[in-house]
């Protein structure tokens, strides 16, 4: 399947219907598509009304949909407005310098840099950097050591242990060790990663290791005996044999695996930016808690929804790769 | 010397309940070129002798010769057909032939060399038009053949063949049996061949070799084939010769060593199910 055949599926019906124009079934089909789930939000949303108006904390009520959504839109609002004010700055430096310039050409101008204050969309792009970085990372340990063990029992009985009892450790609890051990090994005067973010990084790859490895050893391990003959009578070298037998045959569950990791990086990032206070969505959402304003509610509530619909746009993007680089173009994977 | 010779194999596999003895003493030789069946009722050992000369078993006790040397791995030089096609399904056709001729000829031929040799291969088989097929996309008959060629393509000493048509409807194996017998003329190869179908052995080989009911197998009689190549099925149906070898095989299997299917008793157990799930 090409990149394009997998991002019109969700969009068939509708393509059918542009390109056909509409049949009975179309309609029927395209009825269904869009009443059930706009059905199901309306009720979500009504419940969430009701809900809402009957909870009262000490900012206020619990916010309802119409307050998340002017919420929202304040987000956007102060994004914008911190983004033109920054551009004013940088335009007045510029008028200010071009005027000195006129008059004296030799005169020494000054080129300042103008940072414009940390918005909630500045947020998701970091708590976005860190996460695909702190994944990839993890993909980047995991994946081998899941070849290895995969290939080889006996290092898989030797590691193992040490898997299972890591594996279930929380975040929370790698974080402080983290955060002093880097604080100690990573010492330069011009880091080119400030100190957070590699503390958030590093805790989301120990916590979303784990799937990946433990799939990808799996799917290795479970390379049909025929194939292996196969290999064998050809007497495939050990890096063909991997390349050309074991990887293909173990990408369905490696991918499984790696999109758990993921979507368990996502969790343990903002968890681990909210207890330690680095940059990123969970910042955010402390931040407004301390606040305690009578907007908080609401802005944690929009940070809330947003973490949600990264969440979910990230898993449909590993199963979007996962449709072009799986082979058995078959399977169905969901 | 003979060109391979089994001698004295004996095969025992481990198992919880103590070791099974599949193989018992079996003995035979095959001259280069030779077309041999093996052919004994169900799990009497058939595919343990192949995969002991294959490489992918070790004998407990004896072993195989090729040409003056001992086997004792897998390797290229006895290429396997294996009963279930065992093509990589993530490679079309032809990359499933390319990785077999790569691992093999990649420091004798050049790269257009290589690729002639794969599509001539492929040619053999009467599967040029669907080359750049996965093996999901072809029927069964069509991957058992992209399995023959993958095996051909080998240029293997002996080429070994684990039931390659057990699987495919009459028409296709027929019409796969004329593909073999129409290669092994063209290219001489030495064949061993696992099959249950009587008229397939006799179609095809030069000897028959009937293995008795395991366990400890061993080989029971082995009746010579003498009937003139090129071989026309059609022709042959008639033949009082050859169904005279049709009948002795018959005979072998259904005779003298008739498995005694303990009917009754699995009728009895299964009652027993029934019984319990009620
Ligand atoms: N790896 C193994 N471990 C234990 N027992 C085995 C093993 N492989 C084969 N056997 C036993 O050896 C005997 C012969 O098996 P084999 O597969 O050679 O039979 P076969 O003649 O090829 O049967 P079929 O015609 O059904 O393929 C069987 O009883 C089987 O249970
Ligand atoms: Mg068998």
């Amino acid at each position: 399947m090409s990149i394009s055949a997998v991002l019109q599926q969700p969009l068939k019906p509708f393509i059918k219907i542009a390109k056909e124009g509409v049949s009975k079934d179309d309609a029927v089909s395209l009825f269904k598509a869009l009443s059930l789930p706009i059905l199901g939000l309306a009720i979500f949303l009504l419940l969430w009304q009701v809900a809402a108006q009957n909870i009262v904390t000490s900012l206020g009520n619990f916010p309802g949909p119409g307050e998340v959504y002017n919420q929202a839109s304040n987000l956007v609002e102060e994004h914008r407005v911190e983004r033109e004010a920054v551009q004013k700055k940088y335009e007045r430096q510029r008028e200010r310098n071009e005027k000195k310039l006129a008059k004296n050409p030799d005169a020494q101008v000054k080129w300042r840099e103008y940072k414009s204050r940390i918005t909630f969309f500045d947020q998701i792009g970091t708590s976005l950097i860190t996460v695909l970085c702190g994944f990839i990372l993890a993909s980047l340990i995991a994946i081998p050591i899941g070849i290895v063990i995969g290939l080889s029992a006996s290092s898989y009985q030797a590691i193992n242990p040490i898997i299972q009892i890591l594996k279930p450790v929380s975040p929370l609890a790698w974080l402080p060790l983290v955060t002093m051990v880097v604080s100690a090994v990573y010492v330069s005067d011009d880091p080119a990663f400030s100190k957070s973010f590699i503390v958030s990084m590093i805790t989301v790859s120990l916590c979303c290791l784990w799937p990946t490895m433990i799939n990808t050893a799996v799917g290795v391990a479970g390379v049909s005996q025929d194939l292996l003959n196969v290999s064998k009578v050809l007497r495939l070298n050990w890096f063909t044999h991997v390349k050309k037998i074991v990887l293909p045959s173990a990408i369905p569950l490696m991918f499984t695996g790696l999109r758990l990791s993921l979507g368990i990086a996502w969790m343990v990032l903002i968890a681990a930016e909210m207890l330690a206070q680095n940059p990123g969505l969970g910042k955010f959402v402390w931040d407004e808690f301390q606040n305690g304003s009578s907007n908080s509610l609401g802005r944690i509530m929009v940070a809330i929804l947003v973490i949600g619909f990264i969440g979910f746009i990230l898993d449909r993007l590993m199963l979007m790769l996962q449709k072009i680089v799986n082979w058995d173009k078959n399977a169905v994977v969901r | 010397m003979n060109f391979l010779e089994l001698t004295k194999v004996d095969m025992e596999f481990p198992t919880p309940k103590g070791t099974f003895k599949a193989l018992d003493c079996v003995d035979l030789n095959i001259a280069e070129g030779e077309f041999v069946s093996l052919i004994g009722h169900s799990g009497c050992g058939k595919s343990t002798v192949l995969n002991i000369v294959a490489g992918l078993y070790e004998a407990t006790k004896g072993g195989v010769i090729l040409e003056g040397k001992e086997v004792n791995e897998p390797g290229p030089e006895r290429a396997v057909v294996f009963q279930n096609h065992s093509l990589l399904p993530w490679l079309t056709a032809y990359q499933n032939v390319e990785l077999a001729v790569n691992t093999v000829f990649s420091k004798t031929k050049s790269k257009a060399e290589i690729k002639d040799w794969i599509e001539h291969n492929l040619e053999l088989v009467h599967m040029s038009h669907a080359m750049h097929k996965r093996p999901d996309e072809i029927s069964g008959g069509m991957k058992q053949r992209v399995g023959i060629a993958r095996a051909l393509a080998m240029q293997p000493k002996v080429l070994l063949m684990d039931e390659p048509f057990g699987a495919l409807d009459a028409l296709t194996r027929a019409h796969l049996q004329d593909s073999v017998m129409e290669i092994q003329n063209k290219l001489g190869n030495t064949i061993i061949m696992i099959t249950h179908d009587v008229d397939e052995a006799v179609l095809l080989s030069d000897r028959i070799v009937m293995m008795t009911n395991g366990p400890a197998a061993t080989i029971g009689e082995i009746l010579k084939v003498e009937l003139e190549r090129p071989r026309d099925r059609l022709a042959l149906a008639d033949n009082p010769e050859y169904n005279h070898y049709r009948s002795e095989v018959l005979r072998f299997l259904y005779e003298k060593q008739r498995k005694v299917e303990p009917i009754s008793s699995a009728k009895k157990e299964s009652g027993d199910k029934e019984s319990k799930v009620a």
